[in-house]
């Protein structure tokens, strides 16, 4: 595979649940390695669905799609999944929980203790290994949820609104640490999201979709040079991607009728 | 839900224990009922004091035979119910005749499961297994198969083996249905094994347990007797549900939100 073949390709999908409406309608991308897109639209524009396609959760009804160049269930091993609650084993502790996919691949337990240990202190969680998921708050739940996904090396993580539930600090806190993370081990992101803020500040693209059948209405470049700084956010060059984003999403939300 | 100060918490049951018992004495005082039907509270533990080395002796039998049957629906219904969750075929084919299975009264098996298992302690285990297997089953098939789709989607995710996934995910997961389902079983298996000592254990010869009890002091007309060995089946039942709720607390008590420590 050429390096800069793209890891995701999309060829004119479509998917439908059982006999359903379109879900997915024509559905064209290339993710190059590296990228950080961020899929952004109403609900039921099938952004999420997005992602379980690439993560072989889902099959498609029409159109290709390839990961890394082969079948997305056959790509598993590249990918990880970040979901929208941090889905945590409740009866396993902080540590445990950071190990399970490691564990899940017969990775031997010096091996995996010491990958997820690191992982968990990368996350700044280094002193709350043997915690509980109950005893942890939400912000610290989504770093385990992070440092488990992260403990793959996985070329592509696709992110499912892993922040919709977090108060705007937290959020901004865990948008900052997540591209520290992505600068110190690369991988490619795949991101769904509601807010246009986390969307500028994270994606170099981001896509805004449209509902029924979900399809793809405008793709919008982000420049802005990594690392990004949090005083990015203040920036009027930021505030006006921003608005951008968001004019287009009033487009899609509020259809205009001839 | 907020708690109740401790003094309340202890106060409002002793309380309404104590004027239980007033009551009691008092319809046997206005009835003017005779102390072989209606036997006061007190002539009930003199009675207990009275036959106290038969009553544990018998007690001991039916705790013998209730935590047998009761350890054999716990590790049968746990095996069962994985097979039932494993397989959506073996569920279907299986469920029914389980029900089917647990609609019929143990009381008309009785006699074969006597012809079966024999009399004495083989039956009796047998009846108390009958009892407590059903709601073990159920709950814990109910479990494993209530398991958080998110978790399913992670460990499909991280390609993880059928075998995996059932004891990394869904057995663990299933834990508190399991255990709901001891709790079940833990009041039944006395009642069972009395039940089964009252049909099946007096043919048994003179050492049967509570069940054998009720039957002897009934036809001694032995009432107040008999009320002691109601009370000593009590006591045992409480040994019991006491037991699994030790246990419930030792394996969910670390994670599960039921044992969440609360401000309020």
């Amino acid at each position: 595979m050429a390096a800069d073949a793209p890891i995701v390709k999309f060829t004119s999908l479509q998917k439908r649940y059982g006999d359903g409406p379109l879900v997915l309608s024509d559905i064209n991308l290339a993710v190059a390695p590296g990228d950080f897109v961020t899929m952004i639209g109403p609900s039921g524009c099938g952004k999420s669905t997005v992602l379980k396609l690439v993560s072989g959760l889902s099959p498609w009804t029409a159109g290709g799609l390839t990961v890394a160049g082969v079948r997305p269930r056959q790509a598993r091993d590249r990918q990880a999944f970040i979901f929208q609650d941090a889905t945590l084993l409740p009866w396993l502790t902080a540590q445990l929980n950071a190990e399970l996919p490691l564990r899940l691949r017969g990775v031997p337990a010096a091996e995996r203790i010491a990958q997820a240990s690191r992982m968990l202190g990368l996350v700044g969680l280094g002193g709350v290994r043997g915690y509980y998921p109950r005893q942890l708050s939400g912000g610290m739940r989504m770093r385990v949820s992070i440092a488990r996904a992260l403990t793959l090396a996985p070329q592509l993580l696709l992110l499912d609104e892993p922040f919709g539930a977090l108060d705007e600090m937290t959020r901004n806190r865990l948008n900052e640490e997540l591209l520290a993370l992505r600068a110190a081990a690369p991988f490619t992101a795949m991101f769904v999201t509601h807010s246009v803020t986390e969307a500028v500040f994270l994606s170099n693209r981001i896509l805004v979709m449209a509902a029924g059948p979900g399809r793809f209405h405008a793709e919008v470049p982000v420049d802005f040079p990594y690392p990004r700084r949090p005083e990015l956010r203040e920036r009027a060059e930021f505030q006006a991607k921003v608005n951008e984003v968001s004019h287009l999403l009033h487009e899609v939300e509020e259809p205009v009728r001839a | 839900m907020k708690k109740l100060p401790p003094l309340l918490a202890w106060g409002l049951p002793a309380l309404s224990g104590l004027l239980f018992v007033g009551l009691w004495y008092g319809v046997r005082a206005a009835s003017g009922l005779q102390s072989w039907i209606l036997p006061t509270p007190r002539e009930i533990i003199a009675a207990a004091w009275q036959e106290r080395e038969t009553l544990l002796a018998a007690a001991g039998n039916t705790a013998a035979g209730a935590l047998a049957g009761f350890l054999l629906a716990g590790v049968f219904g746990f095996l069962t119910a994985l097979l039932l969750g494993v397989s959506r075929s073996l569920r279907a084919g299986l469920y029914p005749w389980l029900l089917v299975l647990q609609m019929t009264p143990v009381i008309v098996l009785t006699p074969v499961i006597v012809l079966w298992a024999g009399p004495g302690l083989p039956g009796i285990i047998t009846v108390t297994w009958l009892i407590s297997f059903f709601p073990i089953v159920a709950n814990m098939t109910q479990g494993l198969l209530s398991t958080d789709m998110n978790h399913v989607a992670l460990f499909r995710m991280c390609n993880a083996s059928r075998l995996q996934e059932m004891l990394l995910l869904r057995v663990p997961s299933a834990m508190p249905y399991y255990l709901a389902g001891l709790r079940i079983a833990a009041t039944l298996a006395p009642i069972g094994a009395i039940f089964g000592e009252y049909m099946v254990g007096n043919s048994a010869g003179g050492t049967g347990g509570l069940g054998f009890l009720v039957y002897r002091y009934n036809t001694q007309i032995k009432i107040p007797a008999l009320f002691a060995t109601a009370l000593t089946s009590c006591l045992l039942g409480f040994i019991f549900v006491a037991a699994v709720a030790w246990l419930n607390w030792a394996v969910l008590h670390k994670w599960h939100d039921s044992f969440e420590r609360t401000d309020h």
